[in-house]
C-alpha cells in the first residue's frame, strides 16, 4: 500500500514538474523544476530497489549537470518575453511537424512485434533471491559480461571531454598568471643585493 | 486495526521519535558550536570570548537565537520571492537530511542503507543549490557573485572528495557506513590513507565555505556574498545550515577515517566509554580543526583556490586511487 502510494506521489510530481519545465516563464524556474524532476525519478528508482542508480542519478545529474545548467541559465542576459513575441508565427509549421512525427510513431509501433522470448531477455540476469547488494551485482555484471561496452562508453566520454576542452580552450595574452614554481625557485640573490653605502654619499 | 497499528503506525511513530531526537541533538550541537567557535577564536587571539550571558557566557547561543528570531524578515522588492525564501530552507533541510544515515554508535542509525556513503555524497553535493538560488534570487550583484563563486568552488572540490571516498571504499569493500567503520584496517592501510585524510580535510573546508575558502561570503570584497540580502529568520537558517553542514562533514570524516564510534587506536581498555561519546569527541576534534584553520590562515585568492582543486588535489587523488588499488592487489588485501 505504502509502496504504491509512494509511486503515485513520485510519478505525479515527476510528470507535473516535467510539464512545468517547458511551461515556466522564467528559465531559472525551469531548471529548478528539472531538478525536482530528477529527484522524483531517483525516488522511483529507489522504489524499484535500484538504490545505486538512484544515488548516482542524484550525484551526477542533480549535483553536477544541473548545477552547470543553472550556472549558464542564470548568467544569460536575454529577455525571454522578447524572444517569445514572434513565436506564434511558427505555430502552424510546428503543428505540422509534430503531426507528421506522431503519425510516423504510430505507424512504426503499430506494426511492431516483439519476439515471444524478448521479455525474458529484458530482465537482469541476476537471481532475484541472491544475497548480493544492488551495487555488487551491478559491478559484477559491468566488469565481466558487459566489460567491452562499459569501457567503450568510458572512452566515448573521454573523447567528448577532450573535444570540449579543445573547442573552448584559448590562449589569452595580457593575463597575469601565478607561476608557483617560479616563485619558489626565486632566490634572495635574484631579488636584492647588499651594498655597502658610505655615509653621506647615497647608493 | 491491530494489524494497521503494528505495520504502519507504530513504526512511523518510532521513526519520527528517532528523527526528532537526532534533530534535537544536532540543533543543540549547532548552537554550542557557535559558542565553541567564539571561545576557540578568543583563546587563539588572547581574548575571553563571550562571557556576559550566563556563567562563562554559556547562554550566549540562546540569546543570539532569540535575537535572530525576533527580528523582521526583509524580502527585497526586486527579489524573486519564492526562490529567495526557498533557498535558506533548502540549505538547512539538506544539512539535516544527511544525518539519517550517519551511524553514531554500533546500532544507532536511523536508516542503515546499503549505499549510505553515496547518499551522504549526494546530499552534500546538493548544498550548492541553496547558495546558488540565494545568490540569484536576491537580485543583487554581490549576492550573485557569491553564488557563482560558491557553485564553481563546490563543484571543483567535490571531484577530489569523490576520489578520496573511492580510496577508502577500495580498502573497505562496502558502501554501508556501518561496514566502513567496523571493517578492520591494517596499520599500513591506515598510513596509506593518511594523505587522503589531509586532502579530505581541506576539501571539506572548501565544501562548507569555511575560511580560508570562504570566498562565497568574502566579507571584505562581497560584503557577505550570497547572504548579503538576508535578514532575521532566513539569515538564521543559512547560519544554522552552514554550521550543521560543518558538523555533518566532520562526522563524515570521523566515519571514513577516524573509526567512528570505536575507541581511538583500537585500545580495548577505552571501550567502556559508550560509542556515541567517542563519536562526538572525534567529531569535535575535526570541528576544532575547522576553527583552528579559520584563526590561522588568510583567505585564498580565487585563482589559487581553483588551482589547488584542479591542479593539485585532482591529480593527487587520482594517482592515489591507482596507488591504493595497486597496493591492495599486490599485498592481496582486497576486501572480499
Amino acid at each position: 500500500m505504502i509502496t504504491s502510494l509512494a509511486f503515485y506521489l513520485f510519478a505525479s510530481i515527476l510528470v507535473l514538474s516535467a510539464l512545468m519545465v517547458i511551461t515556466a516563464r522564467n528559465p531559472v524556474h525551469s531548471v529548478l523544476f528539472l531538478i525536482l524532476g530528477f529527484f522524483n525519478a531517483a525516488g522511483l528508482f529507489v522504489l524499484l530497489g535500484a538504490e545505486f542508480i538512484a544515488m548516482i542519478l542524484v550525484i551526477v545529474y542533480v549535483g553536477a549537470v544541473a548545477v552547470l545548467f543553472l550556472f549558464v541559465v542564470m548568467m544569460l542576459d536575454i529577455s525571454f518575453s522578447d524572444l517569445r513575441k514572434g513565436a506564434m508565427q511558427y505555430v502552424p509549421m510546428g503543428l505540422v511537424i509534430g503531426a507528421v512525427l506522431l503519425l510516423e510513431f504510430f505507424t512504426l509501433f503499430g506494426a511492431w512485434q516483439f519476439a515471444p522470448e524478448a521479455m525474458g531477455q529484458v530482465s537482469a540476469p541476476i537471481a532475484a533471491d541472491s544475497e548480493l547488494t544492488n551495487t555488487e551485482a551491478l559491478g559484477q555484471l559491468v566488469y565481466t559480461k558487459y566489460f567491452l561496452p562499459f569501457q567503450l562508453a568510458g572512452l566515448i566520454l573521454l573523447v567528448a571531454m577532450i573535444g570540449a576542452i579543445v573547442l573552448t580552450h584559448r590562449q589569452r595574452s595580457g593575463v597575469y598568471k601565478q607561476r608557483v614554481a617560479e616563485q619558489f625557485a626565486r632566490k634572495r640573490e635574484d631579488a636584492m643585493e647588499v651594498r655597502k653605502v658610505s655615509s653621506g654619499s647615497g647608493a | 486495526m491491530e494489524d494497521m497499528w503494528n505495520t504502519y503506525i507504530w513504526p512511523t511513530l518510532i521513526i519520527l521519535g528517532q528523527i526528532g531526537l537526532m534533530i534535537g541533538v544536532v540543533m543543540i550541537a549547532v548552537a554550542y558550536l557557535t559558542y565553541f567557535e567564539r571561545k576557540v577564536l578568543g583563546a587563539m587571539q588572547r581574548r575571553q570570548g563571550p562571557m556576559t550571558v550566563g556563567p562563562f557566557g554559556l547562554l550566549q547561543p540562546i540569546a543570539d537565537g532569540i535575537k535572530l528570531f525576533s527580528k523582521e524578515t526583509i524580502i527585497p522588492s526586486q527579489a524573486n520571492a519564492p526562490v529567495f525564501i526557498l533557498a535558506p530552507m533548502m540549505l538547512f533541510m539538506l544539512a539535516l537530511l544527511a544525518w539519517a544515515v550517519i551511524p553514531v554508535d554500533a546500532q544507532m542509525v536511523i536508516a542503515n542503507i546499503n549505499v549510505g556513503i553515496l547518499f551522504l555524497f549526494a546530499v552534500s553535493s546538493m548544498g550548492v543549490y541553496g547558495v546558488l538560488m540565494a545568490g540569484w534570487a536576491s537580485n543583487s550583484r554581490y549576492a550573485f557573485l557569491g553564488g557563482l563563486r560558491s557553485a564553481s568552488q563546490m563543484v571543483s572540490y567535490e571531484v577530489s572528495m569523490g576520489l578520496v571516498i573511492v580510496c577508502v571504499l577500495l580498502c573497505v569493500g562496502s558502501l554501508n557506513l556501518t561496514d566502513i567503520v567496523v571493517t578492520p584496517r591494517p596499520v599500513w592501510v591506515q598510513i596509506m590513507l593518511l594523505p587522503m585524510l589531509v586532502v579530505f580535510l581541506v576539501s571539506i573546508l572548501a565544501e562548507t565555505n569555511r575560511a580560508p575558502f570562504d570566498l562565497p561570503e568574502g566579507e571584505s570584497e562581497l560584503s557577505g556574498g550570497f547572504m548579503v540580502e538576508y535578514s532575521a529568520m532566513t539569515f538564521a537558517l543559512f547560519f544554522l545550515g552552514e554550521y550543521a553542514n560543518m558538523i555533518l562533514m566532520s562526522a563524515m570524516c570521523t566515519v571514513l577515517f577516524l573509526g567512528g564510534w570505536l575507541p581511538p587506536f583500537g585500545i580495548e581498555v577505552l571501550a567502556f566509554v559508550p560509542g556515541f561519546i567517542w563519536f562526538a569527541l572525534k567529531t569535535a576534534g575535526v570541528l576544532f580543526f575547522f576553527l583552528w584553520t579559520r584563526a590561522t590562515f588568510p583567505r585564498y585568492r580565487y585563482d589559487q583556490l581553483m588551482r589547488l582543486g584542479w591542479k593539485v588535489f585532482l591529480p593527487l587523488t587520482l594517482l592515489w586511487v591507482f596507488v591504493v588499488s595497486g597496493m591492495l592487489i599486490a599485498f592481496d588485501a582486497l576486501p572480499q
